[in-house]
């Protein structure tokens, strides 16, 4: 039912996303990539599988764990490992670096360094588009940890009073850094705080992309009938630690082995293989373009300049 | 209000802090669909000083927006909406209640720009007031000012007449950068010039509130009246004072300041804030690097007292620079 077109852009940002965020791992590893790196490792599908139901013009605010929101809204890879680098053909000019990248042509208001932070960003940027009466939707992404942080329900609720064009997604991938998700609520499932406000809100396994996709197209249609906001809630599983240089050793192995067994970007892959719309050589070629892509933009990167200090310091003292 | 605002046709004509600030949201409103206000109480209501009364029956509820009582967030989606194409002016009714919104103004909104590569701006106003009047207390009368004077990204403003305030709130709506205006509880009532006309105040000029020449007092926001009043008071004593209100502490207009150094040769410093870690300390710190072979005798600062804002009224005051403690410094200098 779905077209081969869609099926294999699926796919292929699963897989880029993938590619991206275990490639750089290597170049974190090497010492090319400096400060905080948290991998979307095991939670693409989300992603994915959301901003395949989005218009151009429909906005995302993202979090720490970023890298993957911007993949799936079109970024241009090579300007997102120039960040990382540093460089000054960044989408920051690396002036931001993983935490803080944002990419406006593919409405993305940016990544975030605050756990929670971007959720009142995302919700005024609903309030913008309510204000102009435009036919558009904002996205927060954001994670069970920031759901018990005090914005998550005082923006849920003034999107709620207001009606706003707001889907609010939650990546439940259920650790706020070390904490597990039964030692932060009572209530693990976080879609049922929706009820006290008078949200609608589903949930969905966070592991299988068109599940979210036609999960994440629902809530979009009734944002843009008025109906907003909406809440999913996406079960899933980091595949590490906090950051990369966190091993994670609080996270129980059979837990992990059980959520490496769902991995989203394999079930993707089967998903496009089960639907006869693609053989295994067409597949085994798109790979290979995306990994041919990343090398690319290794290189570009590596090759770009860094901003001077006297370049810094004409914008620096400006603030 | 509204009669003694817009009735008459005259060039210039006496209105009230409040009416001015008024008059600046209502032309910026009119002018640019993308301006919009939020706050607790401001709209029904009208704002608990009256700075937005009429705003809600003129321009309907999508553009002035009461709120539940959310600071961070509501001033977080002040944010969101200016980098995305709106010019939210968030009403904070106390500077004290600030304190709630400092991830989304001094990480987010500050800092927003910078982060992403110096590109987008967030042209958001927040508007607040802080100050003692009228026993208050601790938590409803604070001078924060110095709190985001210290963080690159904000701009700062601080309007002392009705005359600044309307023309220093228009251009903070024009900003492209978050500015924190800061209005003082004890000055809504005050009257003052205003023209007819649509005029602009450039922030980051300062003005020269009373010229002099044997010393320079340095004051903003409601130690403005104040020092003039103290200045009147010298004069009878043969003391010439000139009063310069920087009107906008970020940016600070510096040479304005030092011009007036190198004539006067004093420099008293005038903040209600407490002492530690204030502006007053700042702008000194800049006087004696710049202009420190001018100066004919230390500068002297006087600012609150280093505590809580007490209920009682003549501790109160006790806290707070009066006229006489102005006037006993300036002489103190000479």
């Amino acid at each position: 039912m779905y077209s081969k077109e869609f099926l294999t852009n699926l796919y292929r940002q699963l897989f880029t996303i993938r590619i991206f965020e275990s490639r750089c791992i290597q170049l974190y590893r090497k010492g090319l990539i400096r400060g905080y790196f948290h991998p979307y490792l095991g939670e693409e599908a989300i992603a994915v599988g959301v901003c395949a139901a989005l218009k151009k013009n429909d906005y995302i605010t993202s979090t720490h764990r970023g890298h993957g929101h911007c993949i799936a809204r079109g970024a241009d890879i090579n300007r997102m490992v120039a960040e990382l680098l540093g460089k000054k053909t960044g989408y920051c000019r690396g002036l931001g670096g993983s935490m803080h990248i944002a990419d406006h042509s593919g409405g993305n208001i940016g990544a975030n360094g605050i756990v929670g932070g971007g959720i009142p960003l995302g919700t005024g940027a609903a309030l913008g588009i309510s204000i102009r009466n435009e036919d558009r939707v904002s996205v927060v992404f954001t994670s069970d940890g920031a759901t018990n942080n005090g914005v998550f329900g005082e923006s849920l609720n003034l999107a709620a009073i207001w009606n706003l064009p707001l889907l609010i997604v939650v990546e439940n991938n259920q650790y706020a850094v070390s904490t597990p998700i039964d030692k932060s609520t009572r209530e693990p499932d976080i879609y049922k705080r929706c009820i006290g406000y008078c949200v609608d809100s589903s949930v969905v396994d966070g592991n299988d992309v068109l599940e979210v996709y036609e999960q994440a197209q629902k809530a979009v249609e009734k944002c843009r009938s008025g109906k907003g906001p909406i809440l999913i809630e996406a079960k899933t599983y980091r595949h590490g630690g906090h950051h990369v240089n966190d091993p994670g050793h609080y996270m129980p192995k059979e837990q992990l082995e059980y959520y490496k067994s769902k991995d989203p970007v394999v079930k993707g892959r089967s998903l496009l293989l089960e639907s006869g719309a693609v053989s295994e050589k067409e597949i085994v070629s798109i790979e290979e373009t995306v990994k041919r892509e990343f090398e690319e933009a290794v290189d570009f990167a590596q090759e770009s300049p860094e901003m001077t200090v006297d370049e810094f310091r004409a914008i620096g003292e400006v603030y | 209000m509204n009669q003694a605002v817009t009735g008459k046709n005259q060039q210039k004509r006496n209105i009230m802090y409040r009416e001015a600030l008024n008059e600046a949201l209502r032309e910026e409103m009119r002018r640019d669909p993308s301006v919009f206000v939020m706050g607790v109480g401001i709209a029904e209501r009208g704002g608990s000083y009256k700075v937005t009364a009429g705003l809600l029956e003129e321009f309907g509820g999508k553009r002035v927006i009461d709120t539940p009582i959310a600071e961070a967030s509501f001033t977080g989606l002040g944010v969101g909406a200016a980098i995305t194409g709106m010019r939210p002016v968030v009403e904070i009714l106390f500077i004290d209640f600030t304190l709630l919104t400092l991830d989304q103004v001094i990480n987010q909104a500050a800092k927003y720009k910078f982060m992403t590569g110096d590109t987008r701006s967030v042209p958001l106003v927040l508007r607040t007031q802080g100050g003692v009047g009228n026993g208050l207390a601790a938590q409803h009368s604070q001078s924060l000012e110095a709190l985001f004077y210290h963080i690159p990204g904000l701009k700062l403003v601080m309007p002392s007449t009705p005359y600044d305030a309307k023309g220093l709130l228009k251009s903070a709506i024009r900003c492209d950068d978050p500015v924190i205006f800061i209005e003082h509880k004890l000055l809504y009532m005050n009257e003052g010039e205003v023209p007819e006309d649509d005029y602009c105040i450039e922030l980051g000029k300062g003005d020269i509130k009373r010229s002099g020449k044997d010393v320079t007092l340095i004051a903003w926001s409601n130690m403005v009246p104040r020092s003039l009043s103290a200045a009147q008071k010298l004069a009878e004593d043969g003391i010439d004072v000139e009063v310069i209100d920087p009107r906008t502490l970020v940016p600070l207009d510096k040479e304005l300041i030092l011009e007036s150094v190198r004539k006067t040769e004093h420099v008293v410093i005038v903040q209600e804030a407490v002492r530690r870690g204030g502006i007053a300390s700042d702008i000194a710190s800049i006087i004696q690097a710049e202009a420190f072979d001018y100066l004919d005798a230390p500068i002297e600062i006087i600012a609150g007292m280093n505590t809580p804002i007490p209920f009682n009224l003549i501790l109160e005051s006790a806290c707070i620079p009066q006229e006489t403690d102005i006037v006993e410094s300036v002489k103190k200098c000479m």
